[in-house]
């Protein structure tokens, strides 16, 4: 069993794996079994300002994207922050901290953007002894009506001047919460690092519309012949969020700041993909919410299997690894060749490999009487849509060694070198002399 | 005094009816919708998928299995009666580990098949249980057709013909339409009466008027210079009608077993239909696990298919073995029937033990006796008598690719003729397109 602890801006959890604030975060009840189950973390579901809480529907508040089989590939919804009262939600906050002192508690906080409900909001919450807090500045439906949630992460002064005040009014570590719904994710890292915000967390939901009621021709979630668009999540977003953790763990101006994998995470495998590009942590809902809190235990014991095939003593020895492999494509190596290889034993005849090149890649693949298929090797330019769609994944790609010619240009395989050089760009910088 | 399962001779009554009602049931139940999306889930929708090549009748089967996994059923079925429009009686009655399951690339993934029979029964059950008829006759073209056999050929044919706007009249010997359908396969293969319900959807298209108890050249009935007389075109669709002899001494005690199935398909209530506490069956075939298993089934206490070749040799289906050996009939091999004699308490069936050579099959010496109340041969069948002048190659009216026969104006198609399987798929194969070149042929092209 490897060592999972894991230390994230100074707040220590026995493990990576929080549980986002979100509806399964809601209220003692939940977090106190989820603790139970073996998460390492919480982040409380939105607080908002001390008063009326806000009022959810009373119709349904979730929609649905299935894969083969009803799978839940993503769920997107249109729940506000807590509509319990603040007080009931300190006062649990408090008592599940106590109980729960090797666990993190961040609480997630969303008021309307002036110092004053800031600073209110904050007094209250230190007095939980909360380990940190979360500021949502990304729920893309609902709060954002009124100036709130993604209104804010939207607009990188907002966050940083709203960062400054929670900095400046608590001593407490401060998680900035990025809403993807935004065309450059490093604007508002970078407004949140100026800010003095410890750490980011990201991605909170995509806007969206999951699907349409072909009778009511009404969006669903369908309330009252009525629909509007609300926060997608789950597996179907995560390459989504991967390359925006991966955006920010590159970027000169926001390297290094911590950051809180969010979006879509559902087995082991998914956090150590975030983590690889720079999460320190990741935080899970949509797995949670479709399996139960039971899913951790695999986390848990494939995070470990992993990390002890590899050799990593810590969890932060996964952390950023691969973000030095992601670079920008004109630095790709266009002299890198490889061709799709077919391997006979385990093809199992089905032809998807062929529908998808012969119909809509580069007719590299030829069929036989017996149904056997071959790669063209001068016709394939290893797109890889071969290897996307086989059903059994017998299909692989062979990397020509250096000097092979490749049979499709007639060229050998060349050292290394780029679009930055090449011939055909007209911005190509002059051979050096 | 009650009858059992081990009372003497051959006695109706030997099973309690909820026994009955159990032992006839749906023996491959349907899919419900939940059940059927998750089998729909499982179609890799193939290039030139081998499940289509594998069917006689060409069904577009990823097609359809993607309009059930879109919430389509209608479309799907509408995608199976197009090429077949007997797919709901071939959903249940086709040996599909042979034909498009026996060749799913998921068989040979992991050894299971997409379940293509049930979710074809699925579709085609839903939108017949609507009573939806999905396709529409054509204008009326003023041509006449015959279609001699209301078995899946000639319902096949008629139904295409009808849909193109000829005038067809459908001629069959018995009083009920559907053939094997109707009076050959197994009663749990298509429980509640569902071929006379095909029949009675296929007959929606209109345009088919059908003559009862009329067999091709018995006297009173017509002969096919009648029919030529009368119509423009004539399709021959009369099946088997003959059972191969066994040639034996004593062969007279033994029935034949497609006489007992029809017996029993028509049967109102099974309980009256008697059956033999010992009952043999003499075959390999499709037909001797029907009787067999049926046999069973009635209450007979034992019931044995005797086969003179190996086990692997018998023309039914593996699947199909199994089931009888599940069903508790004994199967013996190597085994060739030489006589049946009547003894104070019954039958016996005196076979001689046979053996494999390089020459071929030979009857060795060695015989052996089984006791029988009831001896079933399911030897095969065979041409009735055919009007003069009908060509045959191999004891089948000779056809060429699109069913003509040597007569002009008469093609053929089904087991009465040469060409694929003997199987109710084939005959709509070949029905199909029998009807197809008549048109093309009435409308001068």
């Amino acid at each position: 069993m490897a060592d999972l602890r894991s230390e994230f801006i100074g707040i220590k959890s026995p493990n990576p794996f929080w549980l986002a604030s979100a509806p399964p975060t809601d209220k003692e009840y939940n977090v106190r079994r989820a603790f139970e189950a073996g998460w390492g973390g919480v982040v409380w579901k939105t607080l908002g300002s001390e008063g009326p809480p806000v009022v959810n529907v009373s119709g349904p508040r979730y929609g649905v994207i299935h894969g083969a089989d009803r799978r839940v590939l993503g769920i997107n919804n249109i729940e506000l922050i807590t509509d319990r009262p603040l007080e009931v939600n300190l006062q649990e906050i408090k008592s599940v901290k106590r109980d729960y002192k090797d666990r993190a508690l961040i609480v997630s906080l969303m008021v309307p953007c002036d110092e004053e409900s800031w600073k209110a909001i904050l007094k209250r919450v230190e007095e939980t002894e909360a380990d940190g807090v979360e500021l949502n500045f990304g729920c893309p439906h609902g709060m954002a009506e009124r100036g709130m949630g993604s209104a804010v992460g939207q607009v990188p002064e907002y966050i940083e001047m709203v960062t400054r005040w929670v900095k400046q009014h608590s001593r407490m570590p401060c998680i900035v919460k990025l809403t993807p719904n935004i065309t450059d994710i490093r604007k508002p890292a970078e407004a949140a690092k100026r800010g003095g915000a410890d750490a980011v967390s990201l991605i909170n939901t995509i806007n969206s519309i999951t699907s349409v009621n072909l009778d009511e021709f009404c969006p669903e979630p369908m309330i009252d012949g009525k629909g509007t668009h609300g926060g997608y999540c789950g597996p179907a977003v995560k390459p989504i969020a991967l390359n925006m953790v991966a955006e920010i763990a590159r970027s000169a101006e926001t390297a290094g700041i911590p950051i809180s994998g969010i979006g879509g995470v559902t087995t082991w495998r998914d956090a150590a993909e975030f983590m690889a590009l720079g999460a320190g942590n990741v935080q899970v809902c949509t797995a949670a919410m479709t399996y139960g809190f039971k899913v951790v235990q695999e986390m848990i014991s494939g995070l470990s299997d992993y990390m002890d095939q590899k050799g990593f003593a810590s969890t932060a020895e996964i952390v950023g690894r691969a973000v030095p492999k992601v670079t920008d494509w004109q630095y790709l190596n266009l002299n890198y060749v490889t061709k799709a290889e077919i391997n006979q034993d385990d093809c199992i005849k089905c032809g998807r490999c062929y529908a998808a090149c012969e119909d809509t890649s580069h007719q590299a693949i030829a069929v036989d009487e017996d149904r056997v298929y071959s790669v063209k090797d001068d016709e394939c330019v290893a797109c890889n849509l071969c290897v996307d769609v086989c059903p059994v994944d017998c299909i692989t790609m062979r990397k020509l060694p250096m000097g092979e010619v490749d049979p499709r240009t007639g060229r050998p395989v060349s050292p290394y070198a780029n679009w930055t050089t090449h011939p055909n760009n007209p911005m190509a910088a002059p051979a050096a002399e | 005094m009650t009858t059992s399962q081990l009372t003497p001779g051959v006695v109706p009554g030997r099973l309690s009816p909820e026994q009955y009602c159990e032992n006839f049931a749906d023996v491959a139940p349907p899919l419900n919708a939940h059940e059927a999306r998750v089998a729909a889930d499982r179609c890799y929708f193939c290039h030139d998928a081998p499940c289509v090549t594998a069917c006689p009748t060409s069904i577009d089967i990823p097609l359809f299995i993607r309009q059930i996994a879109t919430g389509t059923p209608d479309a799907a079925a509408k995608t199976i009666l197009s090429q077949n429009i007997l797919g709901g009686m071939c959903a249940r009655v086709c040996p599909t580990e042979n034909l498009c399951e026996g060749s799913c690339v998921r068989e040979t993934a992991e050894g299971k098949p997409v379940e293509i029979g049930l979710l074809q029964r699925f579709a085609t059950d839903t939108l017949m249980e609507k009573g939806a008829h999905p396709f529409a006759r054509a204008a009326e073209t003023g041509k006449r057709v015959a279609v001699v056999g209301a078995g899946p050929a000639g319902l096949s044919a008629a139904h295409r013909l009808a849909r193109k706007g000829h005038s067809v009249t459908l001629y069959d010997a018995r009083a009920k339409q559907g053939g094997l359908n109707e009076y050959g396969i197994a009663s749990y293969k298509a429980p509640g009466r569902f071929a006379q319900a095909e029949v009675d959807w296929l007959m929606q298209i209109g345009g088919i008027t059908v003559v009862q108890n009329w067999a091709l050249g018995r006297a009173g009935d017509g002969t096919l210079e009648d029919l030529l007389a009368e119509y423009d075109a004539v399709f021959l669709g009369m099946g088997l009608a003959g059972v191969n002899a066994l040639r034996l001494p004593g062969e007279e005690l033994a029935t034949p077993a497609t006489e007992f199935i029809a017996e029993l398909r028509q049967s109102a209530d099974l309980a009256t239909l008697p059956i033999g506490r010992k009952v043999v069956v003499i075959g390999g075939g499709m037909t001797a696990v029907d009787a067999a298993v049926q046999s069973k089934l009635l209450g007979a206490e034992t019931s044995t298919i005797v086969y003179r070749r190996s086990q692997a040799e018998m023309p039914a289906s593996a699947h199909e073995q199994e089931h009888a050996a599940t069903s508790g009939v004994r199967i013996m091999t190597y085994a060739a029937p030489v006589a049946i004699h009547k003894v104070a308490d019954g039958l016996e069936v005196e076979f001689a033990r046979t053996e494999m050579t390089s020459a071929g099959l030979r009857k060795l010496d060695d015989t052996f006796r089984l006791k029988a109340d009831q001896v079933f041969t399911a030897i095969g069948q065979a041409l009735g008598p055919l009007p003069e002048g009908v060509k045959t190659a191999g004891g089948k009216i000779a056809v060429d690719g699109a069913g003509r026969t040597s007569v002009a104006k008469v093609w053929a198609g089904g087991d009465c003729a040469v060409g694929g399987d003997d199987l109710t798929v084939t005959a709509v194969a070949e029905g199909r397109d029998a009807a197809e070149d008549i048109h093309q042929y009435l409308m001068g092209a």
